[in-house]
């Protein structure tokens, strides 16, 4: 294993502070970097000033570190062109902005958006909004009971109905599960269709390049790329964005404000009105310029590995049903499951008293439990700092979670 | 004390008051739908005293024997007492500390009353925040 894990560890101090957790919980968030930290707090100690406006040094230094981060960003996703990467507070904020400012602009009734069933709902609520407010129509790809993706659905809904855009996940944050995004932009594209890819878990767990992808939209979140929250991106193509109408409406996005009406900005900034998320802008910066320091061959290999080892010690407890792909290679970065005779927030509250960090729920994806016939289940996420040792603790305690509640 | 101490876990795995009524005054449904606890409250209204209490649901240890507990507190009571149990008195009933984040775990067994009650009476049901607005931990 090329990767140094306990080094990699060291790096992050919340690790140090919280030595005796195991933290299985980073598809929820990620633990951050001490370079992260360290940008953000000296931003604010030293460049701190708002944007675009000031007409003084430190406004422009402080504008170049925005800038900056956004530069980084479209080298990161292979974008062709800094204006086609929009920051915004989350991707919750991102898909809902593809939803409101293009979908409101370029959807009627009648037409259909694709989800699949693994979507998270920040990738589905939008879009049932807009059933509701213009009447389009919603179509779902269903998996098999390993969760992959049934791509037969996808191809008679194409064919059938007036597709105009694809929502799917890069990789499910319940069964690890990574669809087959370029093929599935290949047929959209082919029945005219945009498609929109929610890169939120992909980010931190794989590489993304956009322009080899060609997706039309893109968003991740900061802070699950162990950086800070409260900042988000929308990654959009050139054109697309020039003929969507502005989201929010404030200041920063507009050219010019009469009493009678106004003129939009430019894209990006037609996108980010007000005050950005600065601090978390460079905290991101500091985010992908770490990361990039490792080989993403590496990272994967490590996740891999761990994964493996989820799986060993998970299958080895009695009465526990991993929820979808038997194969621990298919399921990238977590894997979901419930056990017999035991409830999902009573094993997560137990575990928790032994310092182990999972979460119980439905994860945003009810569509999905309800496909798997669970209204809730545990999941295990791993991150760059996680090792095999802390994961094959997990076997006995759970054995004992199980003990205590069984009846 | 911890929350999953021997009392709790023995209504959680022998439930009391985990039956059908005959002929229920009111029955009533209640779901905290973000973790798929459940339960459906009956009850057997004579007068103003509630002559009995059955229950049905699936859920977490703590809803479940939460429910347990408070049908086995509800037989005998008047409506108007059952109507006046808050927050802290369902903390009474399961007797161990319960944390914010099991809270509406502990506490939908007494939604699940509050909102039998207020159906009965043709009354608007109470949102999580109006009841959890009473409890002083």
């Amino acid at each position: 294993m090329a990767l140094n894990v306990p080094d990699i560890r060291r790096q992050f101090p919340f690790f140090t502070t919280n030595g005796s957790l195991v933290y299985l919980d980073s598809a929820a968030t990620a633990q951050k970097q001490e370079a992260v930290l360290t940008a953000m707090d000296t931003y604010y100690r030293t460049t701190n000033a708002n944007v675009h406006r000031g007409m003084y040094e430190l406004a422009e230094r402080a504008t170049g570190l925005y800038e900056g981060a956004r530069a980084t960003v479209q080298r990161f996703l292979r974008a062709r062109h800094s204006d086609e990467i929009i920051f915004t507070k989350s991707t919750t904020e991102s898909l809902n902005l593809v939803a409101k400012s293009w979908g409101r602009a370029h959807l009627k009734k009648g037409d259909t958006v694709v989800l699949s069933i693994l979507e998270h709902h920040s990738a589905i609520v939008p879009w049932l909004q807009l059933q509701e407010e213009i009447g389009i129509d919603s179509a779902w790809i269903d998996c098999d009971d390993e969760g992959t993706l049934i791509m037969d659905d996808l191809r008679s809904i194409l064919s059938e109905k007036k597709v105009k855009l694809v929502s799917i996940t890069g990789q499910s944050n319940v069964l690890g599960i990574r669809p087959p995004v370029r093929e599935i932009i290949e047929l959209a594209h082919r029945a005219g269709a945009l498609v929109c890819v929610d890169a939120a878990q992909l980010i931190a767990h794989h590489p993304v390049d956009v322009t080899a992808l060609d997706c039309d939209f893109l968003a991740f979140s900061g802070h699950k790329l162990y950086g800070p929250t409260g900042i988000g991106v929308l990654y959009a193509k050139r054109e697309i964005l020039k003929a969507m109408p502005p989201f929010l409406g404030g200041g920063s996005m507009i050219e010019e404000v009469r009493r009678d009406g106004f003129t939009p900005a430019d894209p990006p900034y037609k996108f980010e009105a007000g005050t950005p998320p600065i601090a978390e802008a460079v905290g991101l910066k500091a985010a992908i310029d770490w990361i990039l320091q490792t080989s993403w061959t590496d990272i994967e290999s490590h996740e891999k590995s761990l994964m493996r080892a989820a799986f060993e010690t998970l299958n080895g407890v009695e009465g526990l049903r991993i929820l979808g792909p038997k194969n621990p290679d298919a399921a990238s970065a977590c894997v979901s499951f419930g056990i017999e005779g035991t409830h999902p927030h009573d094993l997560a509250d137990i575990l928790g008293q032994e310092g182990f960090c999972l979460r119980a729920g439905h994860h945003c994806a009810e569509p999905l439990h309800r496909r798997f016939s669970v209204p809730a289940s545990l999941r295990l996420s791993v991150g760059i700092y996680n090792t095999e040792e802390e994961i094959r603790r997990l076997g006995p305690a759970l054995t004992r979670a199980i003990r205590l509640l069984r009846k | 004390m911890d929350l999953y101490a021997e009392n709790i876990l023995d209504h959680y795995r022998n439930p009391r008051g985990k039956k059908l009524l005959k002929k229920p005054t009111i029955e009533h449904e209640e779901v905290n739908a973000s973790c798929g606890d459940s339960l459906t409250l009956r009850l057997l209204i004579k007068g103003n005293v509630i002559e009995d209490a059955g229950w049905d649901g699936t859920g977490c240890a703590i809803s479940q024997a939460g429910m347990s507990l408070l049908a086995e507190d509800l037989s005998g009571k008047t409506v108007e007492e059952a109507a006046a149990l808050s927050p802290a008195s369902i903390r009474t009933l399961l007797g161990v500390p319960v944390s914010e984040r099991r809270l509406k775990c502990a506490m939908l067994p007494l939604l699940a009353l509050k909102n039998a009650l207020r159906t009965r009476k043709k009354e608007p049901p109470l949102a999580w925040a109006e009841l959890l607005e009473e409890d002083i931990p």
